[in-house]
């Protein structure tokens, strides 16, 4: 890396990212945002290389509008990726200032030193001094642009058993945002319809405000909501505000067929991105073939939440979103104040694996503060969670190949129908926070956009790493579904890569070829063929397993986005009255590794999730509105459903990092469809591939 | 069921309480007594994140009002370091990360310590299946978790706690 990263760039002063404490700890703070998915650790083992400091003398301070660097979204596998090397470059940076410092001090010159658990000393010396001694003489006020490039020492410092600090704490009591307690803190709760398309029109406020220990009933427009002087209170008050609420219905839904049916309703926004001369001759076998996914939710485990208070007219909020800086922009925007008069401070939530409630709730909190004079922590509840979350989005995939005699690929055709899987706050001219739509002054959304390429949302892994001759793709952005929808985990990825990948084993059958060697025929990018080829010998891949009986396996590939890591998964299934999951085989290229454990359970979390969501999970409506409100209506996987994992890292030797978390969801669905199509000889396209419909499959 | 004096051990602790019976028994503890290692999750019986143990049974504490656990020990994450068997699964847990964001954890920790107490001993199979039927993970932790009970076990062979 011989030039600043983006992300420093855009934040140069050194003080925004790190804090010298008089105890010996330095305080280390990144824009990139704790998730569940140890990010911080990474970025703080990073920090702690570059500085010459232990990992445990460093204070991981949580990232603030106030005093940390403006870093965006903490999405797309970027943390590491983005975050990452500015945090290493601004360390280094700090480095050498600290050592220019120590070099006057002991009486030397800067490459005399060495740094060791935050002591510079001269080679050969005991004594030395460490940072904390020279903190009169580092100015943090500098901005990076003005010094010269660092020496960057690069890697980590790993044993393969490095743990997350944060784990500790959370594994022992309070952690969360849910846990945050002051002794002046009520509570509050929002009233949110059934139906996705109902307006709330009138309540009984004056019912609810007769309940003792009822603070504040908050009316705005369509919005209602309640502070308390304890949760349970402001439970209460929301049922009472129920029994008496008159919504107004704005449109009634579609016919939920679980195959997306009301995708044929819809006008779509239609590019054709990429548009190769079509082979003009007869092909020997020409195939085309229909998948689906349905909406997915977050479910997080934990409630959305956050807390707001109000002092003179100015906003501070704590939240657990993914975007502190975007967020606060939103929320300004949303109360009409300046973005230096509104403050929000990251505190971590439960997992979080996309745009879920964590914005929305924010602003429900700020809404309801503002009508006390005292923080307000606002959480939702468990059918909030799973219904006015945001889900990820619905998509239909067509797909239709050539192949020639010698039974190679020379024309393939991918159109994808997916409404939008990125509605993020700040996305857009417009407030994309739940509420803004419903206060009296209401603010409108921004217009339907998806992610842009070269990552995609509905197009993302829309194209495929092989070589297969005249490529079209095609990306059919629908307006806003029956369900609200943004970014879930891996995007489009989840389903454009089960389709391909699907696709290639039906094209590999008709071709008589075994799936292994047709994929290596088809791909020439080196690191993509490195995984397939170590996965196929970790899970010793047997050309010859006719497969059948109930017994299965097959293989997914996709280099995540096309652009981060790379991932090859084989699946192991047997499959009598369900799907029972055997054995995950996976083998992954996410570059320089920079906290192994850390990306092994990142990885090992994403197979596991889109097992599930392959497997089970389907968020859906009827007439009465959503249908998923609690656990029962949404089942995730269980423990005893859970396979054997093997994970095999790969990498070029100096490959650069690359985000792991998502890389996993295309290639473990579509090895999982393969591998029951390899077990039954009849394949279901779209997902979940439950019990039912593997059964409508051998029947049809 | 009015406010009224409830008498609990949390942690060993004796403590009276003025509060409505009917008040569930994670809000006391979250809310009354500050133990905020019990999560707040679904509060609806299916996720489990709330688990903790009353007389070293495993229970929801979400839906167990609070008149029902009157005069009966409660355990809570908050006793690891006093509770030799949840202290073991707390130091297995750690030494494998069998965790991401952790909100589930701590429930499943004091399942763990409550099935891993009782004799005899359940089997790995009961042990799954009492986690299917309370728990729930979305972060997919739960191969590690499945670890951390296969060494759970093979130290209890060797006479844990
Ligand atoms: S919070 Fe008690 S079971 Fe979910
Ligand atoms: S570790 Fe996040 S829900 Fe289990």
């Amino acid at each position: 890396m011989s030039e600043c990263p983006a992300n420093l760039k855009a934040n140069p002063l050194l003080s925004r990212w790190f804090r010298l404490d008089e105890r010996p700890l330095m305080g280390v703070r990144s824009g990139k945002v704790e998730l569940g998915q140890g990010a911080t650790t990474a970025l703080a083992m990073i920090a702690a290389t570059e500085l010459g400091l232990e990992l445990d003398q460093i204070d991981i301070l949580a990232a603030d509008t106030a005093h940390g660097p403006d870093e965006g979204y903490t999405a797309g596998s970027f943390s590491v990726e983005h975050g990452g090397s500015a945090m290493r470059w601004a360390a280094a940076q700090l480095r050498e200032l600290a050592a220019q410092a120590a070099a006057t001090v002991l009486g030397t010159t800067a490459d005399q030193l060495v740094v060791e658990a935050g002591q510079f000393r001269r080679l050969g010396h005991n004594e030395g001094v460490t940072y904390w001694q020279l903190r009169d003489r580092i100015n943090l006020g500098v901005s990076v642009l003005d010094l010269p490039a660092p020496v960057l020492r690069g890697g980590t410092i790993d044993d393969g058993h490095t743990r997350r600090p944060d784990l500790v704490g959370k594994l022992s009591g309070a952690g969360f945002i849910q846990d945050m307690t002051w002794p002046d803190l009520l509570h509050g709760r929002v009233l949110r319809p059934d139906h996705p398309q109902d307006r709330l029109l009138s309540c009984d406020d004056a019912a609810a405000k007769a309940l003792a220990g009822v603070v504040a009933v908050v009316r705005d427009g369509h919005f209602a909501g309640v502070v308390a002087q304890s949760d349970e209170i402001a439970l209460a008050a929301i049922a009472l505000l129920r029994r008496s609420a008159q919504w107004q219905r704005q449109a009634e839904l579609p016919l939920d067929d679980g195959l997306n049916g009301w995708m044929d309703q819809a006008s779509p926004l239609s590019t054709c991105f990429l548009d190769e001369a079509q082979p003009d001759k007869d092909l020997p076998i020409r195939h085309a073939a229909r998948y689906s996914r349905p909406f997915i939710a977050h479910a997080s485990i934990g409630p959305a939440c956050a807390v707001a208070q109000w002092h003179d007219g100015q906003l501070q909020v704590w939240s657990h979103s993914q975007g502190i800086y975007p967020l606060r922009r939103q929320l300004a925007r949303t109360f009409g104040l300046e973005a230096e008069h509104v403050q929000v401070t990251h505190a971590h939530g439960a997992g979080c694996y996309g745009h879920n409630g964590a914005d929305d709730v924010a602003l429900d909190a700020a809404l309801l503060a503002r009508a006390v004079k005292a923080p307000v922590m606002c959480l939702w509840t468990r059918a909030d969670e799973l219904s006015w979350s945001p889900f990820g989005a619905a998509m239909r995939m067509e797909l239709s190949a050539g192949l020639d005699e010698s039974g190679q690929i020379v024309a393939w055709n991918h159109a994808v129908w997916s409404p939008t899987h990125l509605a993020r706050p700040g996305f857009g001219d417009g407030v994309n926070l739940l509420a803004a739509g419903d206060l009296a002054q209401p603010h409108a959304r921004p217009p339907l956009a998806d992610a842009p390429r070269p990552q995609g949302g509905g197009d993302r892994n829309a194209v495929p790493l092989y070589d297969v001759g005249a490529r079209k793709i095609t990306h059919h952005l629908l307006p806003q579904g029956p369900l609200r929808s943004s970014a879930l985990r891996a995007l489009g990825a989840h389903g454009n890569v089960f389709a391909i990948e699907s696709f290639m084993d039906e094209l590999a059958a008709l071709a008589g070829r075994d799936p292994l060697e047709f994929r290596l025929a088809h791909l020439s990018e080196p690191r993509g063929r490195a995984v397939v080829e170590a996965v196929a010998k970790a899970a010793q891949w047997n050309q010859d397993d006719p497969g059948g009986e109930g017994h299965g396996r097959g293989l997914g590939f996709a280099r995540y986005k096309n652009l981060g890591a790379y991932c090859a998964v084989v699946v192991e299934v047997e499959v009598a009255e369900t799907v029972r999951l055997v054995k995950v085989t996976a083998a992954v290229d996410a570059g320089e590794v920079i906290h192994r454990d850390g990306l092994m359970n990142q990885i090992e979390g994403g197979i596991i999730q889109a097992a599930s969501w392959t497997l089970k999970e389907a968020a859906g409506w009827t007439q009465d509105g959503f249908k998923t409100r609690s656990w029962a209506d949404y089942p995730i996987l269980t423990f005893s459903e859970i396979p054997a994992i093997e994970i095999e890292l790969v990498a070029p030797e100096g490959a650069a990092s690359l985000g792991g978390g998502e890389c996993a969801a295309g290639p473990v669905a579509a090895a999982i469809g393969n591998a029951i199509a390899h077990a039954l000889g009849v394949r279901v396209r779209d997902m979940p591939l439950t019990p039912e419909r593997i059964t409508q499959a051998i029947h049809a | 069921m009015g406010a009224q004096g409830q008498h609990l051990t949390v942690n060993g602790t004796e403590i009276t309480l003025s509060v409505d019976g009917d008040t569930p028994l994670l809000s006391v503890l979250r809310d009354r007594m500050d133990l905020k290692g019990s999560r707040i999750g679904c509060t609806e019986g299916y996720c489990g994140a709330c688990t903790v143990l009353v007389e070293g049974k495993p229970v929801q504490s979400c839906n167990t009002p609070v008149w029902s656990v009157a005069g009966k020990a409660v355990t809570t994450i908050e006793a690891a370091d006093r509770h030799p068997v949840l202290g073991e699964v707390q130091k297995v847990f750690v030494a494998l990360q069998a965790a991401q964001c952790g909100y589930c954890t701590n429930g499943i920790m004091m399942t763990l310590a409550g099935l891993l107490s009782q004799s005899p001993r359940p089997d790995r199979a009961h042990i799954l299946a009492h986690l299917d039927e309370r728990h729930l993970c979305r972060c997919g932790v739960h191969a590690r978790v499945l670890k951390a009970i296969d060494q759970l076990l093979a130290h209890s062979e060797g006479g844990l706690a």
